[in-house]
């Protein structure tokens, strides 16, 4: 447990903020995919921390970044913090991607909405290990694509929006890379449905696929048993066992 | 330094801060956070004679200063955590408390005698008042007779320290703590959480899956508060606090209210070292007020 700094509060859109925190410690060493536990001071209606996954870590600059979208009260009082306040974490926490099973690997890394969020530091990570690093986003509208050049730094970026303001136009379900190139692993946060297309994907061309579930949590630890997702050893913590789970360990219907 | 120590039956505790059950696993997932042998009791996962798997996802709701949960008494079983629990944590300086479930008494019954043979485990907490299962739980706790029934069967089969966790689920929580205190119980431990349910009115869905969930934190302290109150007129047995305590603040209200020791659940999940600032905020409320021990506390409410 940690007060991190906000060291600047960036509005990247209506709806997304980009917290940059930093700390007069080092930063812990954290794997891409685990996630942090966020205390919500000053808001009545938020009782419990956030699980917000970690969206980035600079150890040269000290940072750690998290990208917010405002859903309701507690985010709308994150997106408002101002830099010099402090922010009460519980990090790092939870599991972390794998990477492929061979060298020279071509990988594709699908975000729909705030499912973005822990794909940047997993490519950063995936890059500077050599691995070829492709990167499919989706959103409503091209405000809602964030931080591309972020992206840009470590691989190709494919895009989609539904109202075809960028990239190709619909679901990322729907773009052509994710339907007609392969890849030898593919990686996946965002809404249920969109992870249980590019699990499909996987499955059909024998690939590996690890999606990043944010079910509600209270401890964020594994002491209090609420967050579980049913996997063919039963019931497991997504915060302990997770976030980060190879399909074939999920009973999902793909 | 204050005397902190304080006995229930023949329970010796460090001070009078314990962690509730289903809320502090089995101790091993704090510890990265505190030193786990300074809390004066540790009672772990409600334990049931077969593994549970639980209610289905969702089991948890945020509500205004609390949390719905509806988790279902999830565990491995009482030979699970004999085998490959208490092996870890039977030599933590602490007392290890088991929280035990069952469906029929049979089950209560069997699951204690096999606890009954851990020399490390020196106490079980009987929860009659879980909300969240279909079968017992807190079926037991809610009727003066099926309590006494529960208790006085285990009573004969198990015979260390018997706390017994009641429901507040019901009219007259006092009536319930004499029945079992009349069966053998060696104290009660109250409140468990309260029968709640959320809804989302979006999708005009519930949003537990079991439609209900047990409440807790703050936002039902002054029940657990009132209750404490009205069961420690009524019983002769020590009384362990529990609900909404977030703080040494609250935890000494529940003592005045006469509880001999208080437990600590939900607000572990928002500060991991909470059980750590109660114990330290204690002493410095005893030091302050010039209160050598601890009991000098317990229903210290004056005339009222």
């Amino acid at each position: 447990m940690l007060d991190l700094i906000l060291k600047e509060n960036k509005v990247l859109s209506n709806q997304y903020n980009l917290l940059i925190l930093t700390s007069n410690e080092k930063m812990p060493d954290i794997l891409p995919g685990q996630f942090a536990e966020v205390r919500v001071d000053g808001s009545p209606t938020t009782f419990l921390r956030r699980p917000i996954s970690i969206h980035y870590v600079d150890y040269e600059l000290n940072e750690l970044w998290l990208l917010i979208q405002v859903k309701g009260d507690g985010t709308r009082h994150l997106a408002a913090m101002k830099a010099g306040e402090s922010l009460n974490l519980l990090f790092p926490l939870g599991n972390s991607f794998n990477e492929p099973s061979h060298k020279d690997a071509d990988v594709l890394l699908v975000g729909g909405g705030c499912g973005v969020a822990p794909l940047l530091y997993l490519g950063a990570h995936l890059k500077n290990k050599g691995y070829r690093v492709n990167f499919l986003l989706g959103a409503r509208t091209k405000d809602d694509l964030i931080e591309l050049c972020e992206y840009e730094r470590f691989g190709n970026v494919y895009t989609t929006t539904e109202d075809g303001s960028h990239g190709e136009r619909g679901f990322v379900t729907q773009h052509s890379v994710l339907n007609d190139a392969n890849f030898d692993h593919y990686y996946t946060c965002g809404p249920t449905p969109m992870m249980k297309a590019v699990a499909r994907q996987a499955k059909k061309t024998k690939a590996n696929c690890e999606v990043s579930l944010e079910n509600t949590m209270a401890c964020g630890i594994g002491a209090c048993l609420c967050c579980v997702t049913d996997t063919t050893d039963g019931h497991v913590c997504v915060c302990t066992e997770g976030p980060v789970f190879n399909i074939t360990k999920l009973k999902w219907q793909i | 330094m204050a005397n902190l120590n304080i006995n229930i039956g023949k329970l010796q505790l460090k001070n009078p801060v314990m962690t509730a059950s289903g809320t502090f696993g089995y101790g091993s997932e704090y510890s990265d956070f505190l030193d786990i042998s300074r809390i004066g009791g540790i009672i772990v996962k409600g334990t049931t004679i077969r593994a549970r798997q639980g209610n289905p996802y969702p089991r948890m709701a945020e509500t205004y200063s609390g949390m719905l949960n509806a988790v279902g008494l999830q565990n491995k079983g009482v030979d699970y955590f004999i085998n490959h629990i208490y092996p870890t944590v039977k030599d933590i300086d602490t007392n290890i408390i088991v929280n035990v479930s069952g469906s029929t008494i049979d089950e209560y019954v069997e699951t204690a005698e096999k606890l009954n043979l851990l020399e490390n485990i020196p106490a079980i907490e009987l929860n009659i008042s879980c909300p969240n299962v279909k079968e017992g739980g807190m079926a037991f706790g809610t009727s003066c007779l099926s309590a006494s029934q529960v208790v006085k069967a285990v009573r004969m089969a198990y015979k260390k320290e018997l706390i017994v966790k009641l429901s507040p689920n019901v009219t007259d929580i006092s009536e319930i703590a004499l029945a079992v205190e009349g069966e053998g119980a060696d104290s009660v431990s109250l409140i468990n959480t309260l029968l709640g349910m959320a809804i989302d009115s979006e999708k005009r869905r519930p949003v537990l899956s079991t439609i209900t969930g047990g409440l807790s934190g703050p936002a039902v302290k002054p029940i657990a508060l009132r209750m404490v109150w009205q069961v420690a007129q009524a019983v002769k047995i020590p009384v362990i606090g529990l609900g909404g305590i977030m703080n040494a603040a609250d935890a000494i209200e529940f003592m005045l209210a006469g509880a001999s020791a208080i437990q600590i659940g939900t607000a572990n999940f928002i500060d991991p070292t909470v059980t750590i600032k109660v114990i330290d905020g204690i002493n410095e409320y005893l030091e302050r007020h010039k209160f050598k021990s601890v009991t000098d506390i317990i229903g210290a409410l004056g005339d009222i």
